[in-house]
């Protein structure tokens, strides 16, 4: 298929879901309350962003996401290169990493309330969390995955030590899995944004639930699709960085 | 040998696996002169590899002594070129070169600057910024020799350097390895089981055989350089060198 169809046919498709969308709560067949029109949604965004609760609450989703993420992406490269390079570590954690592994991020609601008070702060604790785990998984594999052979090119070249050969092999060589796990972690955190903050921590997930308790729906739908806009745009961003990290890929 | 940069003495290597012992060297004695090209040729399996590992630090040996009498205070007495380049794809050719230098107390403009001079050397000075990627094997494999001369050893380990490369390519590298070599006047201890590649090169062929692996036979390959590979010495030598060997594998 050509490209100029496909392209045809994408925007012919949005365009059919737009109409069938617009048309259900026209006709009647379904309370515009619960599903408001798309062409209610524009209206709604001015209205929200010229009130400055948008910026606001975006800021504030951002502020958390990028130290949720910063925090949770960080320990889990730092414990999976750690966990990749030392068979003593893994051993040591592989009980405790049994153990925890299997609670959903969002069973840390309660303690992060209670640690962190219905904060900013508690936000960030369950992104981190959120992230961690396929960062640290995604790591640990990349770095025992890494070629032995180029291993030994470092030991042959007299770096022996294991900071020689984190820093000119194992980390280089890992990175195209690092990154893998870093988007999948990128998606995951948003998902971790709205969890956190629709127990009243201010963000755009606060500001969904409170318009959806006053059945403004429109306004719901606008932070709906802001936050797919923001999940586009850092993906593709972290793709572009991705692609440049690793140009020296075939 | 009185000027041995190399002199190795009843090595022996053998490890256990599943219970089972298995003898790769065994009392194996060996000395290389300064500046001499050593080649050691041998059928798979009897420990060639298994003695360069040894020297440079990545096999250690179950008995037996290696006396080296290198510069005092090197940091890099040998440097090994594997049968596969090794290169590290996601650097750039310069950077391969300038590997080993890092940790050596020059600037980064001074390795880089090192690193060219070695590309030049090998004739791949205009590949600097290619990814290893962008190469061919014989390219791949020049960077390689650049990247073990580059931290400048006294002995250049060479691992069957040329075996996976077409004929056309391996020939013109021989060519370009004996110049390299009159260049720079290095030791090179080169392990090959093509028997024209070593009478080629060598200024002595050592012939390893048998399982354990010990010296079975050494020739002195007496031709002057540059040399013609249809040269009747040469051809010569290799006559005799297979018939040593097939004579070694058949007392087995």
């Amino acid at each position: 298929m050509s490209l100029v169809r496909s392209t045809l046919l994408a925007a012919a498709g949005l365009a059919a879901f737009l109409l069938f969308w617009e048309a259900m709560p026209r006709l009647g067949l379904i309370n515009p309350a619960f599903l408001p029109p798309p062409s209610t949604i524009p209206p709604a965004f001015l209205r929200e962003v010229s009130l400055g609760i948008w910026p606001e609450a975006v800021l504030s989703s951002l502020s958390h996401y990028v130290a949720g993420l910063a925090a949770g992406a960080g320990a889990g490269v730092g414990l999976g290169l750690l966990s990749g390079m030392s068979r003593s570590f893994e051993a040591f954690t592989a009980w405790i990493v049994r153990l925890l592994r299997p609670i959903p991020g969002l069973a840390w609601v309660p303690f992060a309330i209670i640690w962190f008070g219905v904060q900013p702060s508690a936000a960030v604790f369950i992104i981190a969390i959120g992230v961690f785990w396929i960062v640290f998984f995604a790591t640990q594999g990349a770095v025992r995955g890494v070629d032995r052979d180029l291993i030994e090119v470092a030991q042959a070249f007299g770096f022996r030590s294991p900071l020689a050969r984190l820093a000119k092999i194992l980390l280089p060589a890992a990175t195209p899995g690092i990154l893998v796990g870093l988007r999948t972690a990128l998606g995951q955190a948003w998902m971790a944004v709205v969890a956190a903050e629709i127990f009243g921590v201010p963000g755009v997930g606060q500001r969904m639930m409170q318009a959806s308790s006053l059945l403004s729906t429109d306004i719901v739908v606008v932070y709906m699709l802001t936050m797919a806009a923001l999940y586009g745009l850092f993906d593709s961003a972290f793709v572009a960085l991705q692609g440049w990290l690793l140009r020296w890929r075939a | 040998m009185g000027d041995a940069i190399i002199d190795i003495r009843a090595l022996s290597l053998a490890y256990e696996r599943g219970g089972q012992r298995n003898v790769i060297l065994s009392n194996l004695d060996l000395s290389i002169a300064r500046g001499e090209f050593l080649v050691i040729v041998g059928e798979s399996g009897v420990g060639k590899s298994t003695l360069l590992r040894v020297l440079i630090g990545l096999a250690r040996p179950s008995s037996g002594k290696v006396r080296l009498d290198t510069r005092p205070g090197c940091r890099t007495p040998m440097a090994l070129v594997f049968q596969d380049a090794r290169l590290l794809p996601w650097r750039r050719v310069i950077d391969n070169v300038a590997f080993g230098l890092e940790g050596s107390g020059l600037s980064k403009a001074e390795r880089r600057a090192r690193a060219a001079e070695m590309l030049a050397l090998v004739g791949l000075g205009d590949l600097a910024r290619r990814w290893p990627h962008q190469l061919s094997g014989g390219q791949r494999q020049r960077v390689a020799i650049a990247r073990a001369l580059a931290v400048e050893p006294d002995v250049l380990l060479m691992d069957e350097p040329f075996s996976a490369l077409d004929s056309f390519t391996r020939e013109g590298l021989q060519d370009e390895l004996q110049r390299i070599k009159a260049q720079t006047g290095k030791t090179v201890l080169f392990v090959t089981h093509d028997i024209d590649e070593a009478v080629t090169l060598a200024d002595r062929v050592v012939v390893l055989a048998g399982s354990p692996g010990r010296v079975a036979a050494e020739v002195r390959i007496d031709v002057p350089r540059p040399r013609q590979r249809r040269d009747a010495a040469l051809l010569e030598a290799a006559r005799s060198l297979r018939g040593e060997l097939s004579r070694r594998s058949a007392d087995l």
